[in-house]
This record gives C-alpha cells, structure tokens and sequence, in this order.
C-alpha cells in the first residue's frame, strides 16, 4: 500500500488526479473498519488530516475536515445535536462531516440535516476546478454519489436563509454507540415546516408531502399533526434489514416527525 | 514504511504495515500491550489512547498516519509505576474485574479530567460513554470517578 499524507489541498487534489483509485483517509472511523474487520486492501491512501484548509468552519461554509466533536459546541442547533449522537466522545473526536458525506450511508447521522438545510456540497478537483453540487443531487444511492474520481469534498456550503428552529432525533437499540434505525430532522422557518429523514431511504429524503400538507394549515391541531404524521409514514421507502423492518421504521419515522415539530413549535 | 512516533514522551521510529492500526503497532511493534484489542470496529473503547490531544480509538487510526503525532497510552500514565488518581481510585473501589476493560477507561477518563477538571455525573457518564465493561462493572466505575472529581475539588 501507498501511503501520501498530503500537507496541503493541492497536494491532495495532485494526488487524487494521478491517483483515481486512490482511497481519500479522514478520521478513520469508516476507513479503518473496513480494513479491520471486512479485510479491505486499498492500494494506495490519501490522507487528509494534515490539511488545514479543510478544518474551517463559519455558520455558511462547515469545512469537510471538521470533526463532529466541534460541531457538537459548534454548529447549527440540529447538526450539533446530530453530531451528538455520532457514536462515541472517541468517534466525534476523529470522524468528520466529510467522510459522512463522502460515505454516504443511508444511516449517515449527518445527511439528514443537510437535505433539510437545503446545503450543497462543494467538491474540487486539479483539472476543474470547484463546483458546487445541490444534496439532492450529490446523494444519489446507498453508499453512491456524484463525485467524480478525481474530485476531493471540501466543504458542505450552508444557505444563509437556513431556519434557526431545529430539532433532531433518532432511534436505534441503545444511547450511545448506535447507527441509526430512523434519523429526522424538523426545521422551522418563514417557508414553513422542513422535515428530512435518514435510513429510511436509499438517501437522505425529504418528506415533501407531509411538509405541503402541514404547511398549508392555518393552526397545527392535534389531528393536523396525526395526519401529518400518517402522511410521513406512508411516504418514506423504508426496507427490512439486520437493524429493523420496513414497518417499525414507517411508524418510528411519523412519530419522530410528529414529536419534533411539536418540540420546535415550543 | 517508517513511522516517527512520540509515544509517551519518548520518540519512537519504527516500520508498519499499509493498513496497520495504531493499536497493532503499539501492541506488536512496540510491545505496549496495556491498550486492549477487542471490537477493532470503534465500538468498545478498550484501545483508547490519547492521540495528539485528543481521546481516539487506536484501533481506528492508520499507524501510517500517526507520522509525526504525539500519543499517550495508558503506561504513559503511570510512569515509574507510580498510578495515576484514576487508577488509585479505580483500585480503591474495586472497579476491576476481569481488567480487560479498565486500560480503555483509565485512559478516557484522565483525559475527561486534563479538559474538565470538575465534571458532572452526566459528564463522567457522557465521557465514558464510549468504553463497555462487558462484566458490566459501571456501579464501581461510576463511584471511582466521583471519588477522583471530589478530590479535585
């Protein structure tokens, strides 16, 4: 195995474009399972830990270096409480934003947040340049996204217009050191209710239905947020696997929804 | 390839393999066998260590990339055999079991107390909340921690 740790962007995006096949290293927390336990042999590693300009973080741009421990006292109010929920202090203190986002599992604790903000992630490469590609866009399967093999993520870039309301939950076996069986996040702003959930589909989705029949209520009733509810459940895509069924995470999904958007009317 | 280390004050220089763990390297390379492998999947916190200031999971570090860090492991803490006040009060209260377990925290919690010298119960919950006592000896664990952070005070 090669191993290139790079000092610097270009080093990185230099290395990426000689190097296509080349396995990008963040914090590690993905990366090095595979290598532990699945036996994943990657010919040649791209670390990114030294690399400064990947560590900043503003309210509008969150650097795809920064790590869930300072997005935890750091970040908008559902990232960070997302972020607390990321598997352990000693996982918060390694993984990043970035690996999340180039991970792109269903279950990614980080993504549902990101659907609901309306962010975009910002992607670069030697040859081209940056571009800034629309989450929706960005996501496009389980474990798949857009980036192109000589790209690198830089940063995941946060519309100035974001709510300031924000409520995350999920559900899985225990507290701490648990993959997400539903993620949701609720935000309020002067568009209405956002709500975006995650491991209920292949990507992070959100509930756009549910969010045009809520948001066209004059006064959230309690049978406005059971109907609201009902529409979540019967609009996630939802499968049975090791962690849940299809069915458990349909009704956790509506209850979620349902609980944060009373928890962020409060 | 070649890793320079500074592993418990001392720099240390020495050959790993590609997708080595820093949890093997120390174990196998250098001997350091007090940082336990078990999960190597992050999920038991038995590897901890300390990796330039911050309190990580060995087994999830890429020794190739630990190149130039600073690391503490739990032998770091006790130099010279004289124990540090966690594992004082840890012996104290009979918070070991079968041990297996206790490296992990010793290291997690020393590490809670360098950035919150006076942290709450939750916090001492929420700080070793990433570490599993499989004989399921949290009571003792729990009640050593409250002896060390009233100490301190």
């Amino acid at each position: 195995m090669e191993f290139i740790a790079a000092n610097d962007l270009d080093e990185a995006l230099a290395a990426k474009a000689q190097h296509a096949d080349a396995q990008l290293l963040a914090g590690g927390t993905d990366l090095m399972v595979e290598i532990n336990l699945a036996h994943h042999r990657p010919t040649r590693v791209i670390s990114l830990r030294r690399v400064e300009d990947l560590k900043d973080l503003s309210p509008g741009r969150i650097g795809a270096g920064v790590t869930w421990a300072r997005l935890e006292r750091n970040g908008h109010q559902g990232l960070a409480q997302a972020a607390r929920t990321v598997g352990s202090p000693q996982i918060r203190a390694a993984g990043t934003i970035g690996g999340n986002v180039g991970m792109a599992s269903p279950a990614g604790d980080g993504l549902p947040w990101i659907a609901a903000a309306e962010a975009s992630i910002e992607v670069r490469s030697m040859e081209r340049g940056a571009r800034t590609i629309p989450w929706n866009e960005f996501f496009i399967g389980v474990k798949r996204t857009s980036l192109e093999t000589d790209e690198i993520i830089t940063a995941v870039v946060v519309p100035e217009d974001v709510p300031t309301a924000q409520e995350f939950a999920k559900v899985g076996a225990r507290n701490a050191m648990v993959i997400s069986t539903v993620s949701c996040i609720v935000m309020q702003g002067d568009d209405g209710v956002r709500v975006a959930l995650g491991s209920v589909a292949t990507t992070p989705m959100r509930a756009t239905r549910a969010e045009e029949m809520i948001n066209a209520e004059s006064t959230i009733s309690d049978s406005v947020l059971s109907e609201f509810a009902r529409i979540v459940s019967r609009e996630v895509r939802p499968i049975t696997d090791h962690r849940s069924t299809e069915a458990y995470r349909r009704h956790a999904s509506g209850v979620l929804a349902r609980r944060l958007v009373e928890r962020s009317l409060r | 390839m070649n890793v320079t280390i500074t592993i418990n004050g001392e720099e240390r220089a020495f050959s790993v393999e590609g997708h080595e763990s820093l949890l093997s390297a120390l174990r196998t390379e250098l001997g350091l066998a007090g940082t336990k492998d078990a999960c190597e999947q992050g999920e038991c916190g038995s590897c901890t260590v300390i990796f330039d200031g911050e309190s990580v999971c060995s087994c999830l570090v890429m020794a190739a990339d630990a190149d130039g860090s600073t690391v503490t492991t739990v032998e770091g803490l006790a130099p010279d055999g004289v124990l540090h006040r966690v594992q004082e009060a840890m012996l104290a209260e009979g918070a070991v079991q079968c041990g297996f377990c206790t490296p992990g925290f010793v290291v997690a919690g020393s590490h809670l107390l360098e950035t919150n010298p006076h942290p709450t119960e939750p916090e001492i919950r929420e700080a070793l909340s990433g570490n599993i006592c499989r004989c399921t000896g949290y009571g003792a664990i729990l009640r050593a921690f409250e002896i060390v952070t009233r100490e301190g005070s």
